[in-house]
């Protein structure tokens, strides 16, 4: 516990170090505003919602999230400290459950940076009713859950590579099949259709920000999550059988 | 202290260990020569718990490096090959982090962070990016690194490669220091080095150990035949004949004639005396004895001879 702390302590430290963090932070926030307020019709709509942001956070994480995490693994590899970071008393869980929160940290940090969205939204609505937190709430909760299992796969694909610009492409992949397998377009062709489609975190999200949120969803997002883990910690291991 | 008993392992089909076995006491320094590709490497890479061998058995202060392999990590301090390090730290972050992965903290993480930067006269650069520091510098980055938890054992891949002769000469006597108190085990493929810090080489060659012992040891062992040089100031051919007759030469070969000198090679068989003859030869004929000198084997013979 204590290593798992350590380690994400000083990746948390490299993260605020680090320029790429930052821009990684401002580009994600911008670009988010700017699709909310131009194409997510929050304007054309006329209604106070946080809808249109939350229906564009999947495609900015696809490829946000495997851009923070290219580098967690791969760059430790090509510049050889992994050797250094495995040769003292730590067990691989320990590394790359501290890489993974801090990681996290950063993109929790990132999402509660857009908070002027739903201020802005609050401001724009009408002061006599009531305004419904739920769905907000929702959003974030789903963001947060999808954002979580898309970085386990980013780090993972980081753990099989030294090559951050293959990790980031396979991390896009693999995210971007597990979406698409929630369209109905996709899984109606395919064999087991049903079945796949269950597996995409797609339907899952859009049903949570819509403020639907159910016990179901959160263990499908938390086991996607340690499965990811899990074959991270089993790639870290897999320099031992080779 | 460290048992090594016919440990291989294979890249894929590269065999890179074929049946290393060798034993290293407390205290000692060791060298570990050979080759680039021989095994030196892997052979610390397992060591150090980073791989596992395919077969065989190694232990280190009595625990098995691949079912034990936390409680001889915690013994060990080790610098990587090319000295791996966390170039966006600082350097006294790094070894904090270092420091708290090993155990340490509170008071005693500072006063072992201390230690280190003082031990390896890194005062000057703790304050610095370990991007920004020469190679002498992120070298004794390295070395701190590697002893902050006052290792028992500190295992050491060429920690001198890339540098320049005085840097080479302080990171030498650091290690000549560090070695009083513990057991080193260093790789080079440079052999003074060895001859400069080492109470033993041990001289690794297509994955196996070929020979160990200490510098003096192996050069004698590759003594034999016997190789003498001389500069004589005479007639060239009555020179290379005379000396050609002379008893035990096998063979003569004339360097280079300058003014008058005529520089040569002898080879004889085993045994001795080949000098003292060409002396006499050389005095009896009036000629001048410019240089005489009796070759003494060296190390880079040995080690050429062992791994070819």
């Amino acid at each position: 516990m204590a290593n798992i702390y350590r380690i994400f302590k000083k990746e948390v430290g490299g993260y605020m170090n680090s320029a790429s963090a930052y821009v990684f932070l401002i580009v994600f926030l911008a670009l988010g505003a700017t699709l909310f307020f131009t194409q997510g019709g929050f304007f054309l709509n006329r209604q106070a919602s946080m809808g249109g942001f939350f229906v564009f956070v999947p495609w900015l994480f696809l490829f946000f999230v495997p851009a923070i995490a290219m580098r967690i693994w791969a760059e430790e590899k090509k510049a050889g400290t992994e050797e250094l970071l495995m040769t003292m008393p730590v067990r691989d869980y320990e590394v790359v459950m501290g890489k993974y929160l801090a990681a996290l940290l950063l993109l929790v940090v990132a999402l509660l940076l857009t908070f002027p969205l739903p201020l802005t939204v609050r401001h724009f609505a009408d002061p006599k009713t009531p305004v419904d937190w739920g769905p907000v709430a929702g959003g974030y909760t789903a963001s947060i859950l999808f954002g979580a299992m898309v970085l386990a796969i980013g780090t993972w694909s980081s753990s099989l590579t030294r090559n951050q610009i293959i990790a980031f492409i396979l991390g896009c992949a693999i995210t971007f099949v597990t979406i698409v397998l929630g369209f109905p377009a996709v899984y109606e062709v395919l064999p087991f259709g049903q079945f796949l489609a269950s597996l995409s975190p797609w339907t899952r999200y859009v049903s949570m920000y819509s403020g639907a949120i159910s016990l179901a969803d959160v263990v499908y997002y938390l086991s996607a999550v340690a499965l990811f883990l899990y074959l991270n910690i089993r790639t870290v291991e897999s320099r031992k059988w080779m | 202290m460290i048992e090594v008993d016919n440990i291989t392992k294979s890249y894929g089909t590269t065999r890179a260990l074929t049946g290393a076995s060798f034993r290293i006491s407390k205290g000692e320094i060791v060298g570990f020569l050979g080759p680039n590709g021989a095994g030196k490497s892997t052979t610390m890479k397992i060591l150090t718990c980073y791989i596992p061998a395919d077969s065989g058995r190694a232990t280190v202060a009595g625990h098995d490096v691949f079912t034990d392999s936390l409680e001889v990590r915690r013994r060990i301090g080790y610098l990587p090959e090319n000295t791996p390090l966390y170039m966006e730290m600082l350097v006294v972050d790094f070894l904090r982090f270092v420091g708290g992965m090993r155990g340490l903290k509170g008071a005693r993480l500072k006063k072992r962070v201390g230690d280190v930067i003082g031990l390896t006269g890194l005062e000057g650069a703790v304050g610095k990016y370990i991007g920004e520091l020469s190679k002498g510098y992120r070298q004794r980055v390295g070395l701190a690194q590697a002893l902050i938890h006052e290792p028992d054992i500190l295992v050491l891949d060429e920690p001198t490669s890339g540098l320049d002769p005085n840097q080479i000469k302080d990171i030498r006597d650091l290690i000549r220091e560090i070695g009083r108190e513990k057991t080193v085990i260093l790789s080079t493929h440079i052999l003074p080095e060895v001859t400069a810090t080492c109470d033993r080489a041990i001289i690794i060659s297509d994955g196996r150990v070929v020979a160990s012992g200490t510098p003096q040891e192996l050069t004698s062992r590759g003594r034999g035949e016997q190789h003498v040089t001389a500069s004589v100031r005479g007639p060239r051919p009555d020179v290379e004949a005379k000396l050609r007759k002379l008893a035990g030469v096998q063979e003569v070969s004339v360097l280079d004639v300058q003014d008058g000198v005529v520089r040569l090679e002898l080879r004889g068989a085993k045994g001795d005396g080949l000098s003292e003859r060409v002396y006499e030869a050389v005095s009896s004929n009036q000629w001048g004895l410019v240089e005489l000198r009796r070759e003494r084997a060296t190390l880079e013979q040995v080690f050429t001879d062992l791994t070819t």
